[in-house]
């Protein structure tokens, strides 16, 4: 570790704080600042003129904009995410309890789908050309071409409707830790079918493209074996590309957290963004909106740093 | 006269037959989007079956839907607006996006770096989320679902393009077009675009794909195209409950957003040339 | 008569072609080899040769397949051995030396862990072992710092260190056949010496039996006992080294000895009485922000040279010496940081962007690669006839003949007017390069490099077209290369760039006469010549010529 790592690895956290505030105000300008007003919206069109003014003054939507942004980011800052137009409680608190079970929903999928993304990228890449990477290829193609929703309506039509051998809802409550597994098995697969297909993808090109640099056409004429040449002197170099598609690979975890939480009932916070965003809560959905914003971007800046790190042009300054 | 571009498309259409089989698949679906309306059996919109979620029959090709609506005309009327938002926004993000990683790569300096700040903000934006968000603040309709896919993936294709623009920027025709005092719209235009075309396309079909399928989850979840308008994603959702049925209602319309993409996605593989440097023995 | 080293019989390769057919790209090779001699596979590029040499280790690159006959060498037919027979050969008793050493080393190791891989590969040493004997070889390669230089990564040593540290990586096996293949082409001249004497000692010492791969008829007399021949992949003669360089029999190593001869093309003279044409005062350039007249990183200090009339004035230089930096700012790509050029009188205007169109005009370059100079979306017609549009050239109705006139001139058929760039020769392309810096009508014409990336015969031809263009239309030209030959065969006077300043300005007969900076002295006794023993000659003098110039 020396003093041009760090300073790098401090520019990338600043930089993800810079991003985090603009993506922020990218969300309050979009969820807030266009036509078609919260307080309308919650209390329907029938609503009478004195009532809507009336919950706009509550809300602050009585105030200029650039006040309520301000506000509003000064609040966010401190942890507080304002109350709900629904039920009128702060919306932290219904946020607390659903963000560790989608937390938990993602971090089974993305300790699963790793290393077999990994395995399946590496493999594919070394049996180039084989009928089994063109199976990968081929699959990866289909997984990406299909939406996460069909994936998984299908899994719940077949085994939970068809074979019966599964709940076709996740119930956390569950009697039983088989019970709980039984009914986590489905949405924990469909998550780890999407995150995969993109992230082996990403990782297999990643290989590939460095598989075809001179030093590795070197390393097999210094007699090197296929494995030696792939682990030992494509990955290193592979590694920060690769890290980078895997956190990419992330934001189909996103996504997919979003069908699968809405068709398994998964209480989760992507499920609470729907129900919000159809309720038109805003401030709810503004909340639901910078939890997987800033996961992602934490997620991203931990690759990246990582890349940093592992970077051998860094790790000595130039001698000359 | 045909560029080497031009020669590789064609070459494709000559010898593979997934290219071949991929893009009628396109053209079937693009053809149904266009004439679609003159050639549904029934009005989308009428009852025609006694009974709801109705297997797939001679009279009903496609089944029927939660109301006993026809699910063939439902879908073909639908291909219009699946077919119709993804294109309209892949279109306008393509344009857009194509344009400013163009206007980036040959400016450089300053606007360059501005410019890439911005659009590595966009880019951190998961889609769906953000999709969401524009949904909850500006509701659903035909122009929001357009304005948001493009917006979203717009900075994807601005990438592209400019990594595409960067590598041509630097080349000396491009110098030699600056030396000999040429403008920036010139160089933009006539010397670097046309040679950024196939990538640029590629990605175009890229980016549809994702779109489509960006809006389809929208209307699955209910926020996409609203009723009586359809599209693939909202027939899906509005015939959920029929899928512990095993409901043809309930799985048709998926399987089109997979036929479209899957083709579109194949035909890309199938013209790409993947150049296979590096040793034949790995 | 014992089997020899190596023999390859009537060896064929080919890739895929149109339609699937497998296309031969080097076809009918007979080839032999005995122990401890040095054969050279000289070719131009196309010609199959590095395809050939990598036969020798069994291996072909992607695409390509071997289609007929055998490489034996030692007795195995590396043709038929599986995978893992031929890598257990690979880097142990056939090694491979790269052209590019920064490209082969792996970025992310130290260089004495992939140096010493292959001991390890192949369990022939101990790990401390072969660490002993790379240090070694590093002394022996001439390298400094022999018992350390192998502890830093591959961004941290030079180039010249590299392209000797991958011969060590090479050598550490004791192979009994080693490829060189183009191990100098990417140094330059004054390293491109220190690196050969290197590689012959080392060839010498070892007694070893080694294939040279090489473009450069110069280079390849120097180390090989014999010479093969090469032209799109079918042998044109092999004989012994002496022999084919006094009496060669083929007429394609006629064509290219000929080639390799400088070539003297018709001089101006005297020009100190005539008025310059050409300009240029006190130029200083370089790069990020300029302050007080100096830039941040200043890479051209204080350059002036007049040229007149119908004049070729050479810039000769190594990578880095600001040769390519003058010829930017001379052309109105980058910004002076002080200096002026008046072309008739006229100030030109070197700072800023601003420059007019019509100064613009008077001061076109051509680039030094035809292949991306052109853009490949166009056509000719489109190419020659921007310039034409762009400065309002003539009447518009005769520009269409006018651009066929200019196909004339530098030789192209007019039927190429509606092809793209892609689908001329690199020769072609060259010129076509050329006749759109005339189209605009110049006064001064920069040549940069315009025939390094040529094969030596069609960049003779392109050198002739030059001359008949000052001749015809008394253009002043500037032309930059890095190669003596070239400069000193069509150059009236000859400027040599040394760290951005001009060391030496002579006409290029005065450039081997003292006084000149120790710096051409030394960049000229570089220079190779197809002598036999030049090598060892030219080794005479060098270290004290060294400290001279590192003391400039």
């Amino acid at each position: 570790m020396n003093g041009k790592i760090t300073e790098l690895i401090l520019k990338r956290i600043g930089v993800m704080f810079l991003t985090l505030w603009l993506v922020a105000t990218l969300i309050f300008i979009a969820s807030n600042l266009l036509p078609g007003d919260a307080a309308t919206a919650s209390l329907g069109q029938f609503a009478t003129k004195e009532t809507v003014e009336g919950l706009r003054s509550a809300l602050g939507l009585d105030q200029p904009p650039l006040q309520r942004y301000f506000s509003w980011m000064a609040a966010l800052v401190q942890g507080d995410a304002g109350i709900s137009l629904v039920n009128k409680q702060p919306v932290i608190d219904q946020l607390l309890g659903r963000m560790s079970n989608t937390l938990f929903l993602a971090a089974l999928t993305t300790a699963i789908a790793i290393p077999v993304a990994l395995f399946i990228g590496v493999t594919s890449a070394i049996w180039r050309g084989s009928f089994y990477d063109r199976l990968v290829s081929g699959s990866s193609v289909l997984a990406m071409s299909t939406p996460e929703f069909m994936v998984a309506t299908l899994i719940v039509f077949v085994f939970a409707v068809h074979l019966g051998w599964l709940p076709a809802l996740a119930n956390l409550n569950a009697a039983s830790t088989l019970d709980l597994m039984k009914s986590l098995l489905m949405p924990v697969c469909v998550l780890v079918f999407i995150v995969v297909a993109q992230m082996a993808r990403m990782i297999r090109a990643a290989l590939i493209s460095t598989l075809q640099s001179s030093y590795i056409e070197m390393s097999t004429l210094k007699g090197a074996t296929r494995n030696r040449i792939v682990l030992r002197h494509a990955m290193p170099n592979a590694l920060a590309p690769i890290l980078n598609s895997t956190a990419l690979a992330l934001n189909s975890l996103l996504s997919g957290v979003v069908f699968v939480e809405i068709i398994f009932n998964y209480p989760g916070v992507a499920r609470l963004m729907v129900d919000a965003v159809s309720t038109r809560d805003i401030p709810l959905v503004q909340a639901c909106a910078m939890v997987f914003c800033s996961s992602y971007l934490i997620l991203v800046t931990i690759a990246d740093i990582f890349a940093i790190i592992t970077n051998p042009r860094l790790r000595r300054g130039r001698a000359h | 006269m045909s560029s080497p571009a031009e020669n590789r498309l064609i070459s494709a259409f000559r010898f593979s037959p997934a290219a071949i089989i991929s893009l009628a698949i396109i053209l079937f679906w693009t053809a149904i989007a266009i004439i679609g309306p003159w050639i549904a059996p029934h009005s989308p919109g009428r009852i025609v079956d006694f009974d709801v979620f109705g297997p797939m029959s001679a009279s009903f090709p496609a089944g029927s839907d939660y109301m006993g609506r026809d699910m063939l005309s439902r879908i073909i009327v639908g291909t219009r607006y699946t077919v119709g938002i993804s294109v309209t926004a892949t279109l306008i993000a393509s344009f857009v996006g194509t344009f400013l990683g163009l206007f980036a790569a040959v400016s450089g300096g300053a606007v360059d770096s501005v410019l890439s700040r911005a659009m590595d903000t966009l880019i951190s934006l998961p889609s769906t989320i953000f999709a969401l968000v524009i949904v909850a603040g500006l509701g659903s309709s035909i122009p929001v679902l357009i304005g948001a896919s493009a917006f979203l993936y717009t900075p994807g294709i601005y990438r592209v393009a400019r990594a595409v623009a960067l590598t041509i920027v630097v080349q000396d025709f491009v110098t030699a077009a600056r030396a000999r005092g040429e403008g920036k719209l010139y160089i933009m235009l006539r010397e670097v675009l046309p040679n950024m075309l196939p990538p640029v396309l590629t990605d175009f079909g890229v980016r549809f794909v994702y779109i489509m399928l960006l809006i389809s989850g929208l209307g699955f979840l209910g926020l996409g195209v609203q009723p009586p308008e359809v599209d693939w994603g909202t027939l899906v959702y509005e015939n959920l409950a029929g899928v512990g049925l095993g409901a043809p209602a309930a799985f048709l319309p998926a399987f089109c957003v997979v036929s479209l993409a899957l083709a579109v996605n194949l035909f890309l593989d199938s013209i790409g040339d993947r150049a296979k440097a590096g040793s034949s023995e790995l | 008569m014992s089997q020899p080293f190596l023999r390859i019989k009537n060896l064929e390769i080919c890739v895929p072609g149109a339609g699937g057919k497998p296309r031969p790209i080097v076809q009918d090779i007979e080839l032999t080899l005995e122990k401890g001699q040095v054969l050279a596979l000289i070719g131009e590029s196309g010609s199959g040769k590095t395809t050939i040499a990598l036969s020798m280790m069994g291996y072909a690159r992607s695409g390509c397949s071997f289609t007929k006959g055998s490489v034996v060498v030692d007795g195995t037919n590396m043709l038929d051995l599986t995978f893992e027979q031929r890598r257990h050969l690979r880097g142990n008793k056939i090694a491979y030396i790269p052209q590019s050493a920064a490209a082969s080393f792996n970025p992310a190791f130290r260089l004495i862990d992939q140096i010493t891989e292959s001991a390890r590969i192949h369990g022939t040493m101990t790990r401390p072992e072969a660490a002993a004997k790379a240090r070694a070889l590093f002394a022996e390669l001439g390298l400094p710092d022999p018992d350390r230089i192998g502890e830093r990564y591959p961004h941290e040593v030079s180039g010249g260190q590299l392209q000797r540290m991958i011969a060590a990586m090479a050598m550490l096996n004791d192979p009994a056949l080693i490829i060189l293949d183009e191990p100098t082409t990417a140094l330059d001249v004054t390293t491109q010496i220190e690196v050969l004497r290197a590689f012959k000692r080392m060839v010498q010492n070892h007694h070893a039996t080694a294939v040279y791969v090489s473009h450069d008829l110069a280079v390849v007399a120097q180390m090989a006992d014999k010479i093969a021949v090469l032209k799109d992949g079918t042998l044109q003669e092999v004989d012994e080294t002496g022999h084919l360089l006094s009496s060669p029999s083929a007429a394609y190593t006629r064509e290219l000895l000929a080639a390799a001869e400088p070539h003297e093309r018709a001089k101006l003279g005297d020009t100190s009485s005539i008025r310059p044409l050409v300009e240029v005062r006190d130029l200083n350039a370089g790069y990020g922000a300029i302050k007080n007249n100096t830039a941040t990183f200043p890479i051209v200090h204080d350059v002036s040279f007049d040229i007149a009339p119908g004049e070729i004035v050479g810039v000769i230089g190594e990578s880095g010496s600001g040769k390519s930096t003058l010829a930017r700012v001379l052309a109105g790509i980058h910004p002076a940081s002080k200096g002026r050029m008046t072309i008739e009188g006229e100030d030109i205007g070197l700072q800023g962007k601003a420059r007019s169109k019509e100064r613009r005009q008077a001061v076109q370059m051509v680039f030094q690669m035809a292949d991306t100079a052109l853009n490949p979306a166009q056509t000719i017609h489109q190419l020659l006839r921007r310039p034409l549009d762009f400065y309002d050239i003539g009447d518009k109705s005769r520009r269409d003949a006018r651009v066929f006139e200019l196909m004339d001139l530098v030789q192209i058929p007019r039927s190429a007017a509606g092809r793209r760039p892609g689908e001329l020769s690199g020769g072609q392309k060259q010129r076509v390069n050329l006749a759109r810096a005339v189209a605009a009508e110049p006064k001064l014409l920069l040549c940069d490099e315009v025939t390094s990336a040529l094969d030596t015969i069609v960049a003779s031809s392109v050198l002739n077209l030059l001359t008949d263009l000052r001749h015809e239309f008394g253009l002043a030209m500037l032309f930059i290369s890095h190669d003596l030959g070239t400069v000193s065969a069509i150059c009236d006077q000859v400027m040599v760039m040394y760290r951005g300043r001009i060391v030496t300005k002579a006409a290029p007969q005065n450039l081997t006469h003292p006084p000149v900076s120790p710096y051409t002295e030394m960049l000229i006794r570089s220079v190779p010549q197809l002598r036999p023993g030049w090598l060892e000659e030219a080794e005479q003098g060098m270290p004290a010529l060294r400290e001279a110039v590192a003391r400039l």
